[in-house]
């Protein structure tokens, strides 16, 4: 199913390098005999002349995070810096290759049972943070790599920035996505530093931010550009240069050569002055307020919670400012949305790990068949990882559609100076557009993605297993056709997979691949590490119609089609279901979708699993592709789609369709709350089952599947966790009121009746 | 290549001294003469092989030198004095006697000139680039005596075009009054353009396509062809086609203030979008060149350079009387400072903390080069008395991000490594300085085993070249640096100081913009 769908302002950036860390007993043991025994091992200084160079590394993982141990070791350092006479100033610096402070350390914030304990958490850190930005003498933090959540907060303590111009250097508060906010002292120093606008921007989106753009900013004083090769390695010397620089830095600002007090330009002046009229700042909160609403539905606690902190420190003055912050900071930590926000990004980061192992060999050469929408856009995110991508379409009209389709993903990011035109046109020397097999002896991989049709595909596996190398992969991307069925024709079904992508696949972060009975374990391998390397979050299902994905999707739409019969406009229908927290609403998503393919699916998934798969009638949809109302991909669907235009209507012509196939309600499950409940169980019920079944591999998979592919709601961080804090009994009776009115669509599974008998029993622990 | 304005503009005043013509200009030398001087200067010179030979046969006996018998060195010996036809003078070596190869011809530098290179916008900034080109290849003619229907072929090299002239080539042979009959083209390969000229011909000429070959390279930087933008150029085209006056005065009406931003010259290299300095100084902070490192390599560059010019050393240089203005007979870039004066000034590209500096790079120069490259028995043939062999030649080219101006690195070893030569053998460095740190680097490259083991593939270093062989009469940094000519001046100035300092073998590297770089071993011609 070719899905569209931005999560708006949840979107999880790429992020390995955000605190994941998982200590297992025997690293925490060895820290704590270390810690006692020996001399510090997180932290350490040396004084170069009368600079001290205060260094970082988490030697227990491949990122820096401002651990227990760190805070400690830190405060240690810190105070004999202070102490010593000999130093004027000091450079933090992290001897880590490529990563600065990645942020707090979650698990500390997620050992505290009350939200007390997270208050004094934020204000000890805010203590500390209060000390360096008082220190007398000036500390210079020197950045290169991520500097993210509390390591920005540390670093905008400190007096001066420099930073290295490397691509992996961000600079961040994503805490926001982790349903947080930057709890110590960084809601009270950012608005100072980079302005209201400015600060809010950066914290209530959570984005990373490039050196060169943080410089512009105010964020950082200096840039450093990164080395290449000398009598080092780029890495080190980069590091070294940098180290070098901060030095400079210190003592430029102990002998007064470099002012800390920036000389204001003009703009900067006015601005200030704006800023210092009250009621422009009442406007902005007031603005800033309406647009979190109108974007979160006010399902999202943190963002409100960031401006109120914000405005606290604003209005009335920092004490009341950081007494905000911190109690905030411990009342988030203690709600259900960042619960589930943490879950999730834990289970993407579980997700962007390959539990299959190293595949025997590395896909160097893969081909695509189709260049479509999925192939192009397949063709687009392998291509610039290294991998020689051929891309094969039966004319030259779609072929020359699919390479166009490709160049203006690439242009597009150059034009964002992302890459320069150069990268550009070097990137896609690595992709061969043609319309023969020629070349496929030295595929490692094909993927297809031709028109979903079963005597297609067969035919097309055929021909293509005639010309491929035996050690060749043979991936199908479908949405719905079972993959034991594709591979029916193959000589070689071990090597045949599913690979599920998600239209556009360069804006989809989910892949879905799914594994037959036969399919070797290195196949399922090399398909991780492919799907990795084309930066996808994945998740790896078994074998059966609709897969996980599809198959959840299903029965919701068939309750949308149902609640359009019963008279429910298109656009109250997406209201409700963006107002349960869906990033696109339910008549919307069909039109994405596109009617036709829904159609093909409903009739599909309906024989496959009988009149569970019920609800609204099939015909609808058959009649409205008829006349040619197939979704945005025709410009009418439920709405009609005026180029150029954002805002859409409702087509008018539908209505004789439904007037058609109408359905009385029934008031009693039709309350706006029911409505939502009605699709919402659906989906959540044929998730549970997908479990119960085996198709999916755990609920972590589960949600991660839904969040990221389907647009589940994050704040309820998936249909598990959904079932684990809604209470399983809750939702069984409801489903059980639905039951009543609509029979077998609402039965709950077993699994989840279990869950709803005992109330231990949790998805997620 | 591109470096900063900033030089051209804080030496406008500047005082010429009179000009005065320093060296000889070579005649053609009676032919009896040279065949009765022939067998004297091959017994002198075989003498020197026996003893010289045998002394550093003992001293240098741990080196990794090709073992060579004194008893084939006698054979060798008796059989060229047996042969009247014999050409090749033998010299001694350390490592090797000479690099000809058997059946393979020997190529030699017959005469190199150039005009003065001079700061852009100075004396020349009224002339095109081919009058420059044109200078140089009347000097030549001058300078050799040479007939005008004698040269074979004509190659030029340029890096900005003019595009009135873009081949500057044909249009400098024809005006310098070659005979039309000889064809010429013009060739790029950023700074080492020329170099590319001179090696073409060395390929005619081992091709047996040509015999006699004139090489040269020109850069005018006075005047660079600065477009109108995109936009513009499009609608004057189709303003060209334009059939009706409404059609015109639509696309007149078409344009707007956008149009007429003007499109200046790359001042970055098109793969990368960064500048040349800021790479310098980059390369530079890798290698950990200090600033002062480069003040003072800089220094020295000017330093050698008065030095050479006050004792008449560049003899390459000819005068040119400029139309409408002086006659000018020397460079105008050299300026030895001191230390204090060279530190006072900010970095020209990484602000505030980078360390290459308007006075410790190259500065924009005009100028053109010239050199006369034939076979040696042509060059006999005709009488002359050739200055230098040249010999093996490499080009390289490596990542044009961070490695851009290693190319000397990477191409000393190689060129080595395929005339079977050591550093040690190398009486004569000179290597294109385009950036003080760029050199340092370079020469800390060279002696860096962890380098030459990671990123050349090799065991071990070649090792530094030794200073007190390196650049003695100045660089581009001293002299100017025309990007498509200085390539002629190295290979000149090695066959001059090779003269001048007695020594055997000579080393030209360069590196230039697009990663690339260039060296060439060149062997000094009995005398």
């Amino acid at each position: 199913i070719y899905i569209y769908i931005y999560i708006y302002i949840y979107i999880f950036s790429v992020d390995d390098c955000l605190p994941a860390l998982w200590f297992d007993l025997k690293t925490l043991t060895r820290v704590y005999i270390l810690s006692i025994c020996t001399a510090r091992t997180h932290v350490n200084y040396e004084v170069k002349e009368d600079v001290a160079v205060i260094r970082m590394n988490d030697p227990t993982s491949k990122v820096n995070t401002l651990s227990v141990q760190m805070q400690n070791e830190m405060i240690e350092v810190f105070n004999e810096v202070l102490a010593n006479d000999a130093v004027q100033s000091a450079v933090l610096i992290s001897s880590k290759p490529g990563c600065f402070i990645a942020g707090a350390d979650i698990n500390m914030i997620q050992a505290c049972n009350t939200s007390e304990e997270v208050t004094k958490l934020s204000q000890e850190g805010q203590k500390m943070f209060a000390r360096i930005e008082k220190s007398p003498k000036p500390i210079v933090a020197a950045i290169n790599g991520p500097c993210l959540g509390g390591g920005l907060e540390f670093a905008i303590a400190c007096q001066y920035r420099v930073a290295t111009k490397s691509k992996k250097t961000v600079l961040g508060t994503p805490e926001v996505m982790l349903g947080l906010l930057p709890g110590a002292g960084g809601t009270q120093r950012l608005p100072k530093m980079v302005g209201i606008p400015g600060a809010f921007d950066m914290m209530l989106t959570g984005r990373n931010i490039r050196a060169d753009k943080a410089k512009k900013m105010g964020l950082v004083h200096q840039l450093v550009d990164p080395l290449g090769p000398g009598l080092k390695s780029p890495e080190e010397r980069t590091i070294e240069y940098l180290e070098e620089v901060a030095i400079q830095c210190a003592k430029g600002i102990v002998n007064k050569k470099i002012s800390l007090t920036k000389e204001k330009g003009m703009m900067q002046k006015v601005q200030d002055y704006v800023m210092g009229i009250e009621f422009v700042r009442q406007q902005i909160y007031k603005t800033v307020t309406a647009k979190v609403m109108k974007m979160s539905k006010g399902l999202y606690p943190a963002p409100l919670k960031i401006i109120e902190s914000v405005k606290a420190g604003l209005e009335q003055g920092p004490d009341s400012g950081y007494l905000a912050e911190a109690q905030n900071f411990g009342k988030l930590a203690m709600t259900s949305e960042s619960n589930a926000l943490i879950g999730l990004y834990h289970g993407q980061v579980a997700c962007k790990k390959n539990r299959f192992g190293v595949p025997e060999r590395p896909v160097k050469n893969l081909a695509i068949l189709g260049a479509g929408l999925m192939g192009a856009g397949i063709a687009q995110v392998t291509v610039d990882k290294g991998i020689h991508t051929v891309l094969k379409d039966t004319t030259v009209e779609g072929l020359s559609r699919g390479q166009q389709q490709v160049y203006k993903g690439l242009n597009d990011k150059t034009k964002k100076k992302t890459i320069t035109s150069f990268e550009r046109d070097f990137t896609l020397a690595s992709l061969t557009g043609q319309l023969d097999y020629s070349g496929f002896e030295k595929a490692d991989m094909v993927i297809e993605a031709v028109f979903e049709d079963l005597n297609i595909k067969h035919r097309v596996i055929k021909e293509v297993e005639a010309v491929i190398p035996p050690h060749c992969i043979f991936a199908t991307n479908t949405s719905a056709l079972p993959i034991k069925d594709i591979a029916a024709a193959s000589i070689r079904p071990e090597k045949v997979i599913g690979m599920h992508y998600f239209s556009p696949v360069d804006k989809m972060q989910l892949l879905e691949i799914i594994t037959t009975d036969k399919t070797s374990k290195d196949t399922t391998a090399s398909a991780v590490a492919v799907g990795l390397k084309q930066g996808k979050v994945i998740i790896v299902v078994g074998d059966g119609p609709g897969f996980y994905t599809t198959r959840c999707l299903a029965p919701m739409l068939a309750e949308a089609v149902r609640l359009l019969q019963e008279g429910v406009d298109p656009k109250k229908l997406d209201a409700l279901t963006t107002g349960f927290g869906f990033p696109v609403g339910a008549a919307t998503l069909a039109d994405e979708v596109g009617i036709d393919v829904a159609a093909h699916v409903a009739e599909d998934l309906g024989k496959a699993f009988g009149s569970r798969f019920g609800g609204g009638n099939v015909e609808v949809l058959k009649t409205m592709v008829e006349k040619g109302f197939k979704g945005r991909k025709s410009g009418k669907g439920c709405y009609v789609y005026t180029p150029g235009l954002k805002s859409k209507d409702v087509n008018p012509d539908i209505e004789d369709v439904l007037e058609k196939y109408k359905l009385t309600p029934n008031p009693l499950v039709s309350s706006d709350s029911d409505v939502q409940y009605r699709l919402v169980s659906r989906f959540v019920n044929e998730a549970v089952m997908c479990l119960q079944e085996g198709i999916l591999n755990g609920p972590v998979e589960g949600d991660i599947g839904a969040v990221f592919g389907l647009g589940f709601p994050p704040c309820l961080g998936g249909p598990f966790r959904f079932v684990d804090t809604f209470g399983a009994n809750k939702l069984v009776e409801k489903m059980k009121r639905y039951e009543e009115v609509y029979g077998n669509h609402f039965t709950p599974c077993q699994l989840l009746l279990d869950h709803a008998k005992d109330s231990s029993k949790r998805f997620h622990k | 290549m591109r470096q900063s304005l900033w030089r051209g503009f804080c030496v406008t005043s500047r005082l010429f001294s009179n000009h005065r013509v320093y060296g000889c200009s070579l005649q053609p030398v009676g032919q009896n003469y040279w065949i009765t001087a022939l067998p004297t200067l091959l017994i002198w010179t075989t003498l020197f092989v026996l003893t010289d030979k045998m002394a550093s046969m003992l001293m240098n006996s741990l080196r990794c030198c090709p073992p060579v018998n004194p008893a084939w060195a006698v054979q060798y010996a008796t059989r060229s004095l047996s042969t009247s036809v014999q050409l090749h003078a033998q010299v001694q070596t350390k490592s090797k006697k000479t690099l000809a190869k058997p059946g393979v011809k020997n190529i030699v530098l017959v005469e190199g000139v150039r005009t003065p290179f001079l700061l852009s916008g100075t004396t020349y900034a009224d002339l095109m680039p081919h009058d420059l080109a044109r200078a140089a290849l009347q000097g030549l003619l001058h300078k050799t005596s040479l007939p005008k229907d004698a040269v074979d072929y004509i190659i030029y090299g340029t890096v900005i075009q003019e595009v009135k002239t873009s081949n500057v080539a044909r249009e400098a042979s024809l005006g310098a009054g070659f005979s039309d009959k000889i064809p010429s083209h013009t060739v790029t390969m950023a700074c080492i353009s020329s170099n590319v000229a001179m090696t073409t011909g060395v390929g005619l000429i081992t091709a047996g396509q040509c015999d006699t070959i004139v090489a040269g390279g020109v850069e005018f930087m006075s005047d660079v062809p600065i477009r109108h933008s995109r936009k513009m150029r499009k609608t004057m085209l189709a303003l060209n086609r334009a059939k009706t006056l409404g059609q015109r005065l639509s696309l007149i009406g078409s344009i707007r203030m956008a149009h007429l931003t003007p499109e200046l010259p790359a001042v970055a290299e098109f793969s990368t979008a960064e500048t040349m300095g800021h790479s310098a100084d980059r390369l530079a902070a890798a290698f950990g060149v200090t600033r002062l490192e480069q003040d003072e390599f800089a220094l020295r560059s000017h330093t050698l350079a008065k030095q050479a010019q006050d004792a008449g050393l560049l003899s390459d240089v000819i005068s040119f009387k400029v139309p409408g203005r002086d006659t000018v007979a020397k460079d105008n870039g050299i300026r030895p400072s001191s230390m204090e004066q060279l530190a006072k000034l900010k970095p020209a590209f990484i602000k505030p903390h980078g360390t290459v500096t308007a006075a410790n790079s190259s500065f924009l120069t005009d100028g053109a080069s010239a050199v006369l490259i034939m076979s040696e028995e042509k060059a006999l043939a005709m009488g002359y008395k050739p200055k230098a062999y040249l010999r093996d030649f490499v080009f390289v080219s490596q990542d044009p991000k961070d490695q851009l101006l290693l190319g000397p690195a990477y191409g000393t070893p190689k060129v080595l490594a395929r005339a079977g030569l050591t550093m040690d053998d190398i009486d004569v460095f000179e290597f294109h300085e385009a950036f003080a740190g760029q050199i340092m680097a370079n020469l800390k490259a060279l002696d860096s085993d962890w380098f030459a083991q990671t990123y050349m593939g090799r065991k071990a270093k070649v090792g530094a070249p030794a200073m007190e062989k390196f650049n003695l009469w100045g660089g581009s940094l001293s002299l100017g640096h025309p990007f498509g000519a200085t390539g002629c001046r190295l290979v000149t100035t090695v066959a001059h100081r090779l003269l001048k300092e007695g020594g055997q073998y000579g080393l030209v590297a360069a590196c230039a913009a697009g990663g690339q770089g260039h060296a060439m071993v060149i062997e000094a011609y009995p005398q």
